[in-house]
């Protein structure tokens, strides 16, 4: 099982408490009928599958509730980091070097 | 044996000599939600709120726990959760929150005995040592979230809501026989 480090509960703990909720750092439209279509298209749907370093959201559902970010490798399955939601995305350098 | 859902009645459920579990009676469960500093709240309920996710705090009958960033489970006795309320409704445009009455959502089970600990394994997946006694989480319990409250090394509450306690008890029963019919 993944152990997965809550930024909010600063405790690392088991994936089974957690849900994964998608790419991270999308964000909405301030003003949605100014896009075109494939401009909302490309907000609703398109996504980067990455392979590697994936940024993306998740949640601590049974514990405290919260939605947070992830770095997190599609290959090797490693997190890298976790931070809390509304913090800047942290640069990649950093994260591969000396991984948490 | 079954049990009906919405009315797990207080009274003992599965007692071995390593485990006993029993249905505690109902008390007044508010849930709290707030930003910013919590002591105007805290000085309204008479008790000083938790600062960190799993700690604790109690001013005589009156306990509180908290569960997320913004969040708090206030436990007391059901005659106190009217004038509770009431002073806290006072704070409502000083300092905005939310306080709800969710009394009737939970039933709570205590777990104690000297295996107690390991019972709490059988469904739920983080590491139980890593909750020290006087403190609690909200966690995972064989699928469904539930608090975990430890009193003592060997004494738990767990509050399971309604709609799942049957499960848990039944599956908590099974483990106490398991954990009894183990070789010392
Ligand atoms: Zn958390």
């Amino acid at each position: 099982m993944l152990l997965i480090h809550c930024p909010y509960c600063d405790e690392t703990l088991p994936e089974a408490e957690f849900t994964y909720a998608g790419e991270a750092h999308v964000f909405r439209p301030a003003d949605p009928s100014s896009q075109t279509d494939d401009q909302w298209e490309g907000f609703l749907f398109i996504r980067a599958n990455v392979r590697g370093p994936h940024y993306e959201r998740w949640r601590h559902l049974h514990g405290c509730g919260r939605f947070f970010n992830a770095v997190r490798d599609t290959v090797s399955d490693r997190f890298l980091t976790t931070y809390r939601a509304g913090e800047p995305r942290p640069a990649l350098a950093t994260l591969t070097e000396e991984p948490k | 044996m079954s049990i009906e859902v919405s009315s797990l009645a207080p009274g003992l459920l599965a007692e071995t000599p390593v485990a006993r579990v029993s249905v505690l009676p109902a008390k007044a469960r508010l849930s709290l939600r707030a930003r910013g500093s919590a002591a105007p709240i805290a000085a309204a309920l008479g008790l000083g709120l938790p600062d960190r996710i799993g700690r604790r705090a109690a001013a005589g009958a009156i306990e509180a726990i908290r569960l997320g960033p913004d969040e708090w489970t206030v436990l007391a006795p059901a005659e106190d959760a009217a004038r509770l309320i009431a002073a806290c409704a006072a704070l409502a445009t000083s300092h905005p929150h939310s306080l709800v009455d969710i009394s009737g959502r939970e039933v709570t089970l205590l777990i104690e005995g000297s295996k107690a600990a390991e019972l709490l394994t059988l469904g739920c997946p983080r590491d139980i040592a890593t909750i020290p006694p006087g403190e609690g989480r909200r966690t995972l319990f064989d699928g469904a979230t539930v608090v975990l409250w430890r009193d003592a090394e060997d004494r738990f509450h767990l509050d399971v809501w309604n709609s799942f306690a049957s499960h848990i008890a039944q599956l908590l029963e099974t483990g106490c026989k398991e954990l009894a019919a183990e070789p010392a």
